[in-house]
This record gives structure tokens, sequence and C-alpha cells, in this order.
């Protein structure tokens, strides 16, 4: 590593904000369009799906690239990701439905892809309160199970995104093509570790 | 016919405060321009006069209803043979080509035809109808249209008895179109359909304009379809083609997708769309934290079109 390890963390601080600060700035010169509201949740909820991509492509990229440092910023953009879908979420129950609890309650059960979203919500938000050292440490090897738990929240999320689509398939469509390659890559290794330990059992054995 | 609108205005209809105070202030300025002698409605649109200025509201009108503001609707348009982008299509929309226009007119007719859109203008009055618009999407608007009953054009027509659905076609412009061309989306050129007693209902309008002016061409020009009970995508734009059938024709998005979008398409908070709720709509125009408004059976027009529905199974026949 060449840069100073304070440096990248400035970095991906400031990248995890830039989005945020965008969205505030398109708020405050009206530049959301038509419908705002939707406007505002639909960007809120894009940046909780990339960077929940970008938290599932950092083993890949190490591996690949051979780079050990990624898994230090691995709890950061996971976290970023939370942010982010507690900001929509969050859009969703007060900027949208006014805190209308009978109305949102209704909306949330005649509406399937909604169900998606809380499903990847929840898990999340497990990831993220289990986020910190201390967490980790006292879950022992639960937390590693606890977190793979990911996987699930990824399709949930985009099961989520494609079920209120009308008409527009080509954005989402990229994503679901990462996803399977950003999936697809850890069957792979699993894949490859399954045949490997065979090789390590002894024939006869069995 | 003489169809009496409910008088009774929700809490709901009332005016957002903002909007309100936003009204008194361009209404004092049009007042202050007035006194001073200026010309009023010049500040209104691109400083071109609107093309018609004293219209008579009929009593098919939402006079309670607050239009929602001619930018909004002329930026927030699906027009998918141009782009799956509501403000992409108001710059992609402007090659179309509107003028000359006929409309082809034929079936179950005593006088089918292809009339000029001059010669069907000449013969209808034309109505400032302000109506509410509710997409299938879960947002709606109020808009003030311009143009006619279409039951006042089929009867020049003359239906035979035979005439028991309306087909609706949008014009074949591949060349300016993309997704036309591109064949993307859905089949085209788009089809709607009405039975022949919604079409005939005074409700349904054929429009030329809206907020005074002539329609914009991202918004359905020259002549589309209004149907305000029913979902958007049942108010067919650019109409080429009325033909009147026996039975009921195949529509694009039920023929896309039949298990969410059906021939009826009446607005219905109790049937959900298969994916998402149709109990609440986002109003356009209305602010942060205003709660969603309540979607109303029929889109609020059940005292004038319910008994079209009689004995019929609304989540069957959705």
């Amino acid at each position: 590593m060449t840069l100073p390890s304070n440096k990248i963390w400035f970095f991906t601080i400031v990248g995890c904000c830039l989005p945020l600060l965008w969205l505030i700035v398109d708020i405050a010169a009206n530049n959301l369009g038509g419908n705002p509201i939707q406007a505002l949740h639909i960007r809120l909820g894009d940046w909780a799906l990339r960077f929940l991509w970008i938290t599932l492509a950092i083993t890949p990229l190490q591996t690949v690239t051979k780079w050990r440092g990624m898994t230090d910023y691995r709890q950061l953009l996971g976290l970023c990701a939370f942010f982010y879908a507690t900001l929509h979420l969050l859009v969703y129950l007060v900027v949208d439905q006014g805190m209308m609890w009978q109305a949102i309650a209704v909306d949330i059960l005649e509406s399937p892809y909604i169900w998606f979203g809380v499903l990847a919500y929840l898990i999340i938000f497990a990831l993220a309160i289990t986020s910190p050292k201390f967490a980790k440490k006292q879950m022992g090897k639960n937390w590693k199970k606890l977190h793979r738990l990911i996987y699930f929240a990824s399709v949930a999320a985009i099961i989520h995104y494609f079920w209120q689509l009308k008409g527009n398939l080509a954005e989402p469509v990229m994503y679901l093509v990462l996803l399977a390659l950003l999936l697809g890559f850890r069957v792979l290794v699993w894949l490859k570790n399954a045949k490997f330990t065979k090789m390590m059992i002894p024939k006869g054995r069995n | 016919m003489l169809i009496k609108t409910e008088s009774e205005i929700p809490a709901s209809e009332i005016t957002d405060p903002l909007i309100f105070k936003e009204r008194r202030t361009i209404i004092k300025a049009l007042l202050a321009m007035g006194i001073t002698g200026a010309a009023m409605p010049v500040a209104l649109a691109n400083n071109q006069k609107p093309k018609w200025q004293n219209l008579a509201h009929d009593n098919l009108s939402n006079l309670a209803l607050p239009p929602t503001p001619a930018e909004l609707v002329k930026n927030y348009t699906n027009y998918y043979e141009f782009s799956l982008n509501k403000e992409d299509s108001t710059s992609l929309a402007q090659t179309l080509r509107t003028d000359p226009w006929s409309v082809e007119i034929s079936g179950e007719v005593e006088k089918p035809g292809t009339y000029h859109l001059e010669d069907i203008l000449r013969q209808q009055t034309l109505q400032e109808r302000i109506y509410r618009f509710r997409c299938v999407e879960a947002w709606s608007m109020v808009v003030p249209w311009v143009g006619f009953s279409l039951g006042n054009l089929l009867k020049t027509v003359k239906p035979l008895s035979t005439a028991k659905f309306v087909k609706f076609t949008t014009v074949h412009q591949p060349d300016v179109m993309q997704n036309q061309r591109n064949q993307a989306i859905l089949e085209w050129p788009y089809i709607e359909g009405l039975r022949i007693d919604e079409a005939m209902h005074p409700l349904t309008m054929l429009a030329i304009g809206m907020y005074g002016d002539i329609l914009p061409k991202q918004n359905g020009a020259p002549l589309r379809l209004v149907v305000p009970w029913k979902y958007g995508f049942k108010s067919i734009k650019a109409i080429v083609k009325i033909e009147l059938l026996k039975k009921p024709p195949l529509t694009s998005w039920n023929k896309s997708a039949p298990r969410e979008y059906g021939f009826y398409a009446n607005v219905n908070p109790a049937v959900s769309h298969p994916r998402w709720s149709q109990s609440s709509e986002r109003q356009l125009g209305s602010s942060f934290f205003t709660p969603r408004r309540q979607t109303e059976l029929f889109n609020g027009y059940g005292a004038q079109v319910a008994s079209l529905y009689r004995d019929m199974d609304l989540e069957h026949f959705f």
C-alpha cells in the first residue's frame, strides 16, 4: 500500500457522503422533477443498493487484485448501505406517507414489492447493529453466520427493485447482472473449496 | 344530459395553504396588471396568449379542484413511444407531426370515413373540464382539459346497434417515435378500448387542449382521450383511428401484462395492482411531508359512473 491509510479512510468517508450532499443540493435547487418525493425516495434506494453491491464486491476484488487492505473498508461501506437504506425508509414513512400509520399498513400489506424491501432492511439492520468489534468478538462463530445473510438481503433488495417497475428495465438488469456476478463468484469459490476438500480426503476411506 | 357533480368537498380536497397563498399572489399580480391596464394573461404561457381564454366550464368539471401547476403536467408524461422517462418525452415529442391530422372512424357505424380534425372540431363546442387524472403508478394530478364529449362525435357517425365496443389507435410514426422504431416495450401502435356505454358517457372526452391552450405534443396532441374514472393509460394519446366493434379490442397493456392491467382499469382503491397498492396516491405538486391522498372508487366519479358497472365484480373485471 502506497497511500497512507488515514487518507484512504478520508476519501472513503467523503465518497460515502457525496450522494447525500448531491441530493441535498438537488432538493435545495428544486431539481428533483415533477414528483420530487418519489425522486428522493428512489435515489436513496438506488444508493442503498449501490453501496450494498460495492460491499459485496470487496471480497472478489481482493481475491482478484491480491490487495489485502480492503476488508478494513468493508464495514464502512456496509454501514453506508445501511445509512442510505434507513434514509430511504424514513423518506417513505415520513416525507411520503406523512406518518399516517394506518395508510402505511395498508400500503405495505397490499404491495408485495415492499415486503422484500422490509426483509432486506431487517437483515441489513441486524448486520449494522452487530457491526461493532465488540459484538463481533462476543458472537464468535455466529457472527460470520449472521453476516452471510447479506446474500439474502441483496437478493431481497433486487426483487424489491424489480417488482415495482412498470417498463424501464435497462438499469435494473444491469444491477441484476452485477449481483449475479458477485454471488456467482461466491458459488465458484464454494465449489472450488468443496472439490479441494474432496481431494484432501484420502482415497479408500469412505 | 345533465349530470350533477357532488358539491360536498372533503377536507382532503381543501387547497394546501401554500398553494393557496401562491395563487393569491398570482391573482393579485394579475389584478394589479389589470388596474394598470396591462394585458392580463400575457404572463401565463411563453408570453403567448392562450388560445382559449373564456371557455365555458360545464357542469362536468370538478371546479373545487385546484389544478396542478401546468409546468408539472407538461413535464411528467408517460409517452412510451418516445421514452420511459417522464421528463424526456417533453423534448422528444416535439418532432411528432400533428398537422395536418385526420381521424379514421370505421366499423359498426352508418357513416364511416376519414375526417380532418378541423372538420371534426367545426361540429363541436369546446368546453373546459377540470378532471382528476389518476395514474396506475399511484400518482395523480388535476388538469383543466379543453375538448368535447366523445359521445358527441360518435353520434355524428351514427353507431349501429351492433357497436358494443370502441377501439382507439395511436399514430404510427416510427421515424420520430424511437420506441416504435426499435419495437421496444410494447407492441405498437398503442391500442386502447372502451365499452360503448363508457364511450358514450358524457364524462368521457376527447381533448385538444389543456390550461386554455393547445395540447402540448408530449401530452397527446393533437387529439387524445380522457376518461377520468379510469387509470391514465386508458386515456390514449395522438389518436388516428376510432373503430366501433362488436367484440372487445385487445388493448396494449392488457396484451402485454394481462394479470396486471385489465380492460376496464377503473380506479379502485380496493383492487390492488398485483405488485403494489392502489389505496393511495401522490398528488403532483404537493409538498414534502404531505401525506398521500386516499384514492377514491372511480377516482371520485362514482356518482356519475357507478351505474355502468352495476352487478359487476370489480375485482374480476379489473
